[in-house]
């Protein structure tokens, strides 16, 4: 599940990227556009003296494991290895094949049940695979506002390959650019700052980050009420 | 391995064991059979008198508002169940602090808490049934603070003899007394259940209170670090050690001779099961949450590593009548909890125990704790003054000082 993008030595750092692929084959053209990112990634982040560690989540293995998490609220082992890559990562890939004008239910699903804290401020890359150039909206449609409401930062260029584009330089160019903003974002240390700096300033709940969220703030006014206070 | 070196049950002892029941009126799916009200009513009382004859502690009953579950009226069915044993402990699982009136809550209980001598207490929730809160005219929205607003009013109503109050949520009172008086003027024990309520921790906390997580559902993490922060907060508030905080654990267990045995005869249960029923699967449900199943020893391993994860604690309560199980299923699952897995688990923890954890609380330690040998109070009240009140000294020995501020006659 786990290896290191080839770059020249020397290495001065580790960055870690994950990648989330809902792709249904494998392999599969929504993994691949996921790889692609992740080797032009792995390119520039040597440049400048960073090692990419890489971790997949391949959604394709934990579908049980999200149909019963949808259902129950039971996380299974697979899927809590998937929410550690994630917690650690200082930077995501999300990679989706379009099913009926939408991103694949199974990568809805997966980024549902996350808690809700769980990414702030960690970069983020969108992709998605279509067998049509028709939806090639679908990126910054719908899967933005999803990265939106669990308080992302997703790069500016969306990555959309529908078959034709396989075979267009363009896609490459653009693999390269989401790529670079990526390698930018993670070497820049925001999620790191924010984190550190403005966390208690985003709205948590017990258990919102896996039990990272925060410390269990005292000075609140249910916490006054209770205490015996007044509501 | 541990030895099965039997010591006899201890009534009001350092640990309690006991079962809780949701009141659940479940198809068995394997007989297509769905039990009448009736039928699942008349099986709560054998399986409560089962318990006690087995050598259980405890018997607590849930309270909703809704079918398929029966238990609308906590306070008659234990004092029904009080009345036909000795030993058991009753309480609930859980009595809403939500969409009862507080008021009512202190009534109901230090009545239930006469007729049952005392044995008994309760174990405070929300509850998470949206459609309830309108029916007793309150807002879900509203439930957090609601739930700890009408707390703060219950524990006054039982420690004061004429009460004045004004809240966000309830009528206000004036010069009110809640009646009867608890038992020995000892009010009923409250433990606070919650699954993730920092606070209704601190509520638990702030007040000495149990503090009681079910934690059937999620990995024992989560719980951890809730317990922990109770545990931290009574401290704080000075009850004690964070040792010495009272802690109560949920528990869901499916005995059989064999673990085989166990897994087979529970599985088509659980997979039906509400809540979690066709979702994970039985093995892996097992293995990742506090659910037992298999034999009597596997049982009493696996409810031992929950005191290595939340420290000592005073009171497990395990669910084992839901899901469609049948009466006769359920009164020999009681057999193997009561005659050899509880049994092993008293003398093991307490063979574990750290000194100074204090036993679970029952109405004679806390009659102790209050009066030390002298005799407990026993309220007679004033005589009426012809309106059907009796002033804001509404009992001979009522503090002469306490001047409430009656409504205008």
């Amino acid at each position: 599940m786990s290896d290191t993008a080839p770059g020249p030595a020397p290495v001065r750092r580790e960055l870690r990227l994950a990648v989330v692929s809902a792709g249904a084959s494998d392999p599969s053209s929504t993994r691949m556009l996921a790889d692609r990112t992740v080797a032009a990634a792995g390119r520039l982040a040597a440049a400048e003296g960073i090692t990419l560690r890489v971790d997949v989540v391949e959604l394709r293995e934990l579908a049980q494991e999200i149909t019963t998490a949808m259902t129950s609220q039971f996380l299974g082992e697979g899927l809590n290895a998937a929410v550690e890559t994630l917690r650690t990562a200082d930077g995501i890939v999300a990679s989706t094949p379009v099913y009926k004008a939408g991103p694949s239910g199974l990568f809805s699903a997966f980024f549902q049940i996350l808690d809700n804290d769980l990414l702030i401020a960690k970069p983020v890359v969108l992709a998605a695979t279509a067998g049509t150039a028709r939806h090639a909206l679908v990126v910054d449609e719908q899967m933005r506002p999803v990265f939106a409401y669990l308080r992302t930062m997703t790069m500016p260029t969306s990555l959309f390959a529908s078959t034709e584009d396989w075979t267009d330089p363009a896609l490459s160019k653009r693999i390269e650019r989401a790529a670079r903003e990526l390698v930018l974002q993670m070497d820049s240390g925001f999620e790191r700052r924010v984190r550190e700096e403005s966390w208690g300033s985003y709205q948590h709940s017990f258990g919102s980050a896996g039990g990272t969220e925060t410390g269990i703030e005292l000075d609140s006014d249910l916490m006054r009420l209770a205490a015996g206070g007044q509501a | 391995m541990i030895t099965t070196d039997l010591v006899p049950p201890r009534k009001g002892s350092t640990m309690q064991f006991g079962i809780f029941s949701v009141s659940d009126i479940t198809r068995d799916p394997t007989t297509d059979h769905t039990p009448s009200e009736a039928e699942r009513i008349k099986a709560a009382v054998a399986i409560a008198t089962k318990a006690e004859e087995v050598g259980l502690d405890v018997f607590a009953i849930g309270e909703h508002h809704n079918p398929p579950f029966f238990s609308s009226a906590p306070t008659t069915l234990l004092a029904y169940i009080a009345a036909q044993t000795k030993n058991l402990v009753l309480s609930t699982a859980t009595t809403l602090i939500t969409t009862n009136d507080p008021v009512r809550i202190a009534e109901e209980y230090a009545m239930l808490q006469h007729l049952a001598g005392g044995r008994m207490d309760l174990m405070l929730g929300r509850g998470n049934t949206a459609p309830v809160y309108p029916w007793f005219g309150q807002d879900i929205r509203q439930s957090l603070p609601l739930g700890l607003e009408n707390y703060n009013l219950l524990h006054r109503l039982w420690r004061e003899d004429v009460v004045d109050w004004e809240g966000k949520f309830r009528t206000p009172l004036q010069g009110f007394t809640s009646t009867p008086r608890p038992l020995d003027d000892v009010p009923p024990f409250v433990w606070h259940g919650s699954i993730r309520t920092p606070e209704i921790a601190e509520q638990a906390a702030y007040y000495g209170d149990g503090f009681f997580a079910n934690h059937i559902f999620w990995p024992k993490e989560h719980f951890m670090r809730l317990i922990r922060f109770y545990r931290q907060r009574y401290a704080h508030y000075g009850h004690g050690t964070e040792d010495q905080a009272i802690v109560g654990l949920g528990g869901q267990a499916f005995i059989a001779k064999n673990s085989q045995d166990a897994y087979t005869q529970f599985r088509p249960y659980f997979n039906e099961a509400p809540v979690y029923g066709h979702g994970p699967r039985l093995e892996d449900f097992a293995e990742q949450t506090p659910l037992s199943v298999g034999s009597p020893q596997e049982v009493i391993d696996k409810t031992l590593t929950f005191r290595e994860h939340f420290g000592d604690y005073q009171r497990q309560l395990w669910l084992i009548d839901h899901a469609g199980l049948p009466l006769g299923t359920v009164l020999d699952q009681l057999e193997l909890l009561g005659g050899e897995v509880v049994p092993v688990l008293r003398k093991e923890m307490a063979a574990r125990r750290k000194a100074g954890v204090p036993d679970a609380p029952t109405h004679a330690s806390r009659v102790k704790d209050k009066y030390g040998d002298a005799e407990p109070r026993q309220p007679r009240p004033n005589a009426n003054r012809g309106d059907n009140v009796t002033g804001g000294s509404p009992y001979q020995d009522t503090d002469e000082g306490v001047r409430a501020s009656l409504p205008e006659l």
